[in-house]
């Protein structure tokens, strides 16, 4: 980005300057106050949570950590959400690249409409309809399994994540199909060896997106889900806010340490954001 | 969605006349393998979204629920022996009553709902559209740590969205938040806020706010990046102030992109379900229910009513789907292709 050299256009004058830092920096603090206040929160005993007086640090201990850590099935549902994540950004990134491809390059009959359907399927009211997929799930004998989350979110993060390739795809010059058939790859090769490693912005943004997508679900979980040792975290954390002794110490902390991870897939991945978003924005 | 600005593939021109099925053959020749590749999609798409769909609409005139949807009831003899009846109370056909109960307020309080779905919807678009914007125009130009601000203000894209509403449900306690404590550092009482409608629902679009900026923001920027810099310089030489350069270059620039994350944004707005769900419970009273948190609670609070849930998913889906109709049919009218 800072590689881009713009022709020093209008120098900004102080003013212009303090205000535009000013309210930059008054957005970040917007953006991540929240998750810091959450983060202080969680280093802070019980009864300091509960008092009405503001302060950053009290008593400071790591306990809500241990309980959390050692206490509770915290670390099984937090494999298990890792598992689901993993899966479901494998395969979605998997199946919306190809689908994305086909979208893009190929005049097939039905290309029109399916493209048509991507975008219902944002329309539809999932904790509604979430009855009727339960039957099937439930006739498949997919539940309280795995593999019943992991197909529910590809449902819900593919078609967004196929339209956006397929915007990015569009972007990327189809002499370069031509000339990788003309050297003799078969129209998958091309796809894999060609055009996907030019993608990788946007697939990273997929990545990020399918791997959010199934970190964070609740409500499918909670539907499909019936054991504790199937939990997934957005699930299981609910546990620790009932209805009417919410034990937020132990929320807090478990609230930092589930963020962490999609954290990091955001760390490697936001540097493609705003250039892997792009295109399919452009070619919507 | 589909542009027809590049279209890659060679057009296709069945020579000729020819017979039906050697058409269909060479179509199945030409085709096949975009098919494989889509295929998979396709049918996943088919069994999860599209059976339950028809599914749906079919409940949506019937009178499921959880206590009638057994066709025999089985009671054990004294001898152990199984003897089953028919269910007298077995689930039926009923045309429109659904419908109607919904329409009318009998159960749940649609209009009420829809009324404060909208107001959610077009305020939190607004303003993830406003603020994404400002800030992408912002961001758009060479500044020192420019970078930081960006990773910075994309942040709460990264925490998943149940995180995010119980971080704003616990800034939002009553007794112990922050939103609390600052209001009553700088002099003002604190406000229970999830005794009042407008507050409870306040609380929601703040935490949906914040949840959704930063998407609006990355595409917006995304799109400005694309937008040719010859054309601002050229702007910048006939003499156009900074206003007229944002209103008359960058504006028609982000068209394409704005339309399409405006309504991807109202699609996903209108069904947000975890934010009311979780932020405010629907407190007090129901009253900041959504649509789609409404038509949860009425449907599947007690006795779950699966048909009563398949009206409301029909409605929903059935608004949407004008929507978008509208949207698009103005969008061609203003000469967009899309």
């Amino acid at each position: 980005m800072s590689r881009v050299k713009r022709p020093a256009r209008s120098r900004r004058s102080p003013a212009r300057s303090v205000l535009l830092h000013g309210t930059l920096l008054v957005a970040s603090v917007i953006a991540i106050g929240p998750i810091v206040w959450v983060l202080l929160s969680s280093l802070k005993p019980g009864y300091a949570i509960q008092s009405s007086e503001l302060t950053l640090f009290r008593d400071t201990t790591l306990a809500n950590y241990a309980y959390v850590l050692t206490e509770t099935n915290f670390p099984r549902w937090f494999l298990n959400s890792v598992i689901v994540a993993a899966f479901t950004m494998g395969i979605g990134i998997f199946l919306s690249a190809t689908t994305g491809y086909a979208v893009s390059r190929f005049n097939f009959p039905g290309r029109r409409p399916l493209m048509m359907v991507f975008l219902v399927t944002q329309m539809f009211p999932v904790a509604i309809l979430i009855v009727p997929i339960y039957t099937i799930m439930a006739r498949l004998g997919l539940i309280n399994t795995m593999p019943a989350l992991i197909i529910a979110y590809l449902t819900i993060a593919v078609p967004f994540c196929a339209w956006m390739l397929k915007g990015y795809f569009d972007s990327i010059p189809t002499s370069l199909d031509e000339a990788a058939a003309l050297d003799g790859c078969g129209p998958f090769a091309t796809f894999w060896r060609v055009v996907l490693p030019l993608a990788r912005p946007a697939v990273a943004v997929t990545a990020f997106y399918t791997f959010l997508t199934a970190w964070g679900e609740v409500a499918y979980a909670s539907a499909f889900i019936q054991t504790d040792d199937k939990f997934t975290l957005a699930y299981g954390l609910q546990q620790f806010v009932p209805q009417f002794n919410p034990q937020w110490e132990y929320l807090t902390a478990a609230a930092v340490l589930v963020t962490v991870p999609a954290g990091l897939v955001f760390f490697f991945a936001q540097k493609h954001l705003v250039s892997g978003l792009t295109a399919g924005g452009t070619k919507g | 969605m589909t542009t027809v600005t590049a279209e890659p593939a060679p057009p296709s021109t069945p020579s000729g006349r020819s017979a039906r099925p050697s058409r269909l053959r060479r179509s199945w020749d030409k085709h096949w393998y975009a098919w494989a590749m889509v295929l998979p999609v396709v049918i996943v798409l088919a069994v999860l979204i599209f059976y339950p769909l028809f599914r749906g609409i079919w409940l949506s005139f019937t009178n499921l629920n959880e206590a009638n949807q057994v066709a025999e009831i089985c009671t054990k003899s004294i001898t152990g022996s199984e003897v089953c009846a028919e269910n007298p109370n077995r689930w039926e056909f009923v045309g429109l009553d659904n419908y109607v109960r919904v329409l009318t307020g009998e159960v749940g309080e649609f209009w009420q709902w829809t009324g404060t779905t909208l107001i959610w919807t077009f305020v939190c678009v607004a303003f993830h559209f406003g603020l994404g914007l400002g800030l992408a125009t912002m961001l758009n130009r060479p500044m020192r740590f420019r970078s930081l601000y960006r990773v910075l203000l994309v942040l709460p894209w990264a925490v998943p969205a149940f995180v995010s509403a119980f971080a704003w449900k616990f800034i939002f306690n009553e007794r112990f938040g922050l939103a609390n404590a600052l209001l009553s550092a700088v002099g003002i009482d604190p406000v229970s806020w999830f005794a009042d409608r407008w507050t409870a629902l306040l609380t929601a679009i703040v935490t949906n706010i914040w949840l959704g900026v930063p998407f609006m923001m990355v595409a917006l920027l995304g799109g400005m990046q694309t937008i040719p810099s010859e054309l601002y310089e050229a702007a910048e030489i006939d003499g156009a102030s900074a206003w007229q350069r944002f209103k008359n270059i960058t504006l028609p620039g982000l068209r394409p992109v704005s339309m399409t994350v405006i309504l991807l944004g109202t699609i996903w707005t209108f069904n947000m379900f975890p934010i009311i769900f979780l932020v405010t419970e629907g407190q007090p009273a129901g009253q900041s229910e959504i649509l789609v948190t409404g038509a949860y609670r009425a449907a599947f609070e007690g006795i779950r009513n699966y048909s009563l849930a398949s009206t409301y998913g029909v409605l929903i889906l059935s608004i949407l789907l004008v929507f978008s109709v509208f949207y698009r049919r103005a969008l061609r009218k203003q000469g967009e292709v899309w």
